[in-house]
């Protein structure tokens, strides 16, 4: 077959550009790369910007205790230490100066009276440590990334364009196909070395703040090209998505809420996250009500109250509430952020002080949701937000198990362990993005160009217009995804227990079958039938790599609750999940030893949980 | 500041009839759908409905679904807005219709070819820091930023862009920037920390001249933006200012130009 494509050639190929594939781009053009750059929407519009509460770097600007150790103690304890220990150390070493240089691009993040950049208090991080503007802080950081990286004269970009295929020549990658949902038209391009930054796979569960771009492409992708992918059955259900209207339902709302003031209340008027403090946060949660207030404003001495607790815990504690019938009428609970009337001095200043801390939240809920959040209180519940697991990767150069291909921010694991700490995302994708395009650009500098094997190509090209061409079925793919979708949340939700999870890799295997059956209408111009059947592969990969992972670790451990083993193990404390391709195609499980504190880490951990 | 319309308690769902372009820039057809609606829905659910159950290759753009992205600028019943933001609640009885923005060539159905914004945006001389601090980053005070922060929230729908008559009537793609990159502009020339001077730019490439201050853009901003009053206007002024005033241009010349 004659393949009618168009061409690229380029050092290095980023694969997505939310904030790690902008940052890393920038990084890869700046040390002397010819980069292209393939996004599956327009520039701008990638998850990166329903970021909401802010950015983790310990500058210290509002408690000059906090420092690199801090945060990594923290990162590592919300991540129940199944983290990447030197991800985690580098990461709260780089993230201040990966924010300051932001500000160099014009980003403008709010500030303090002495005129340096303003941290808000968040779950799980001892000090207030999140740079923020208001709560749009991941528009901001696109846009300026964006606006960066358009001025680089050696970055081309390929908006709404899906990647497919990666191209191998012998062990390492060489390129990738994609098409171009515009045009219907292949697009090939070689490279040197390739970054994947394509975000999560929250598109794999029914009720999640990710758009239809997330189904795990990036995962599929690198699996399928030989990589490992690790922890990835930790899936962060945010605690506090919309649930009313039906419409709006998993849409976030900020943990900025609650690191305001915002409280957790169940129908009986109970603050219940009260009667559940887990025993390694003990001695940093309020004792009570007055504490937690006196915290969230600036005090000093006083301890989080427990709506900051870390998301996994919020989350089965709210799960816990609705189940036992102390819901909101919706099936969620109550999130009250009007009673700081009480401590502001009446309604008016509350109501004022909310539009001005938290706008994108006061007009989400008046346009979508009906509801003044100033004078009445929100309805919320849990929601598919993050993905902790990924691509395998090696912690200082972010290359994967596959020489040349990279991975930064979501579709990278290892940063965060068993859960993520808000605000540590964004700055994950800074401080990885920029390193994944520092050793991408190395790699490339350092090879030959591959070769393009013309018969990957073409097999690659006629197996993404069968759907069209030629199906052999007629099942809707948009129905496949929804069965999908409703089958893991329902099995491999909040709450797991084998049976259950055993019944969805049944399931799985027979959506992959009505997967091969499903027809696309004919015409290749922006045609969403024909992207939903090229997207089910990487979704069914991808909820395939979350069972069977959650299925081996017979624990409950931070994102991962196991109703049939409820507690900790100190035997699967030892181990992470990794699966991969095998020799006969099917994915298998390997357990692979959790990498090792050094000394100098372990005392970090040891003075920071005194 | 608009007080929020409630969302109906009832889970019954009742059939509206959507009339959608299906086509593109050489042909095409306003076609009727059926779509069920339940309470709280907005427009761009119904639309992926009929996707799903009617025309599985329907176009449209979305990504967040929570009005932060700005993908899905349409016209709805003629009015340029956000799909995901518009309650069915807030419609008139009747047919919906549902057409792509009408200043930028169609693509396909309701996505339009926006990347001329894209291109304009690159020929904006980026930000340039004043005066960086030993530690690496900048002194500002929060009252000083205020007003840049206010377009900062620009989510780049690009709704602006496609009510403005110099661009959707007179088709001045070519020489005029319109009223996304004017508020692109202020967020950087009102910047306390910006050392770049874009008035030239901004009379000669971008037109600002053309804009004779109608307020549609302000009118159909989903963000709020004051765009005419905050960014066009007070831009404008400094145009005015280095070109026009014969007292400045006087003092320049004997005191040399300084931004």
């Amino acid at each position: 077959m004659a393949l009618d494509h168009l061409s690229h050639d380029c050092d290095v190929l980023v694969i997505g550009a939310g904030g790690a594939g902008l940052r890393a781009a920038i990084e890869a053009a700046d040390l002397g790369c010819s980069v292209h750059v393939v996004t599956k929407s327009l520039l701008g519009k990638a998850h990166t910007v329903m970021a909401e509460g802010g950015v983790a770097a310990s500058l210290g600007n509002v408690d000059d205790r906090d420092g690199w150790k801090v945060h990594f103690a923290d990162t590592m304890r919300g991540g129940q230490y199944m983290n990447n220990p030197r991800m985690a150390e580098l990461h709260a070493k780089e993230s201040p100066a990966r924010v300051k240089e932001l500000e160099l691009w014009g980003a403008v993040f709010d500030r303090t009276a002495d005129g340096k950049i303003l941290q808000r208090n968040f779950g799980g991080h001892r000090f207030p440590r999140l740079a923020h503007v208001g709560d749009r802080t991941g528009l901001e950081i696109i846009r300026t990334l964006q606006d960066h990286s358009i001025h680089k004269t050696t970055v081309a970009v390929s908006m709404e364009t899906t990647i497919v295929k990666l191209l191998k020549d012998g062990d390492r990658v060489c390129g990738a196909l994609g098409y171009e949902r515009v045009s219907g038209r292949f697009v090939l391009i070689k490279a040197k070395a390739v970054v994947i930054a394509t975000g999560g796979l929250g598109r794999a569960f029914e009720v999640t703040s990710n758009s239809w771009e997330y189904t795990g492409d990036g995962y599929a992708l690198a699996y399928d090209a030989g990589a490992e992918l690790i922890d990835m059955e930790f899936v962060q259900f945010h605690p506090t998505g919309m649930v009313w209207p039906p419409s709006v339902k998993g849409i976030l709302v900020t943990e900025g809420v609650r690191g305001e003031g915002g409280i957790l209340v169940n129908s009986q008027g109970e603050r219940f996250m009260f009667n559940d403090i887990p025993e390694n946060y003990r001695n940093q949660t309020a004792k009570d009500k007055e504490e937690g207030w006196r915290y969230v404003t600036g005090d000093k001495t006083a301890m989080r109250p427990p709506e900051l607790l870390t998301r996994d815990h919020v989350a089965r504690c709210i799960n816990r509430e609705v189940k036992a019938g102390r819901g909101s009428p919706h099936g969620g609970v109550y999130l009250d952020i009007t009673w700081i009337k009480e401590r502001v001095g009446g309604p008016a200043k509350a109501a004022e002080l909310i539009r001005k801390k938290l706008p994108s939240m006061y007009h989400q809920f008046l346009e979508l949701g009906g509801l003044d959040i100033t004078t009445e209180r929100m309805e919320v519940g849990p929601t598919t937000h993050y993905t902790m697991g990924g691509i395998h990767v090696d912690g200082d150069t972010q290359m994967s198990t596959v020489p040349g291909l990279f991975a930064a921010g979501e579709a990278s694991g290892g940063l965060h362990g068993a859960n993520r700490l808000g605000g540590n995302s964004l700055s994950d994708l800074l401080v990885f993005g920029k390193r994944a395009g520092e050793f991408a650009a190395k790699f490339a500098k350092e090879q030959k160009a591959g070769w393009l094997d013309q018969a990957q190509i073409e097999a690659a090209a006629t197996d993404a217009v069968h759907w069209m061409d030629a199906p052999t079925g007629n099942e809707n793919p948009y129905t496949v995804q929804a069965d999908l979708q409703k089958s893991m949340q329902a099995l491999v939700g909040i709450v797991r227990l084998e049976g259950e999870m055993r019944q969805a890799l049944d399931k799985i295997q027979e959506f992959k079958a009505r997967a091969k059956k499903v027809c696309a209408p004919t015409g290749r111009t922006y045609n969403p039938g024909w992207h939903t059947c090229l997207d089910l592969p990487s979704l069914l990969i991808s909820a395939e790599a979350v069972t069977i992972s959650a299925i081996e670790r017979k624990e409950s451990r931070g994102a991962q609750f196991r109703d049939d083993f409820p507690d900790k193990s100190k035997e699967e404390a030892k181990w992470n999940m990794v699966v991969k391709k095998g020799p006969d195609g099917k994915m298998v499980l390997e357990r692979r030893a959790v990498k090792p504190q050094t000394a100098e880490m372990k005392q970090i951990i040891e003075d920071q949980a005194k | 500041m608009s007080s929020p319309s409630p969302v109906p308690t009832t889970t019954r769902s009742e059939p509206r009839t959507f009339i959608i372009w299906r086509g593109d820039k050489d042909s095409g057809t306003y076609t009727p759908y059926t779509a069920e609606i339940t309470a709280g829905m907005v427009v761009l659910d119904a639309i992926h409905q009929i996707q799903a159950v009617h025309a599985p290759d329907l176009a449209v753009r979305w990504n967040c679904k929570a009005g932060k992205c700005g993908s899905c600028a349409a016209e709805i019943n003629g009015k340029p807005r956000l799909m995901c933001m518009t309650r069915m609640e807030s419609l008139p009885p009747g047919p919906i219709h549902v057409a792509p923005m009408k200043a930028f060539p169609n693509i396909k159905d309701l996505v339009t070819d926006v990347k001329w914004n894209y291109a304009v945006n690159k020929r904006i001389k980026p930000f340039k820091p004043k005066q960086v601090e030993a530690d690496g980053s900048l002194r500002m005070q929060q009252h000083d930023i205020d007003r840049v922060q206010e377009f900062r929230k620009c989510i780049e729908c690009f709704l602006c862009q496609d009510t403005c008559h110099v661009l959707r009537e007179h088709d001045k793609h070519a020489e005029f920037a319109g009223p996304r990159f004017f508020v692109r502009m202020a967020s950087l020339e009102m910047h306390p920390q910006d050392a770049e001077d874009r008035r030239e730019f901004l009379k000669k490439e971008a037109a600002i001249g053309y804009c004779n201050i109608t307020k549609c853009c302000t009118e159909v901003c989903p963000e709020h933006i004051h765009i005419t009053d905050n960014a066009i206007i007070p831009l404008k002024e400094r145009v005015v200012d280095q070109y026009y005033d014969p007292l400045a241009a006087a003092i320049r010349f004997v005191f040399g130009s300084k931004k």
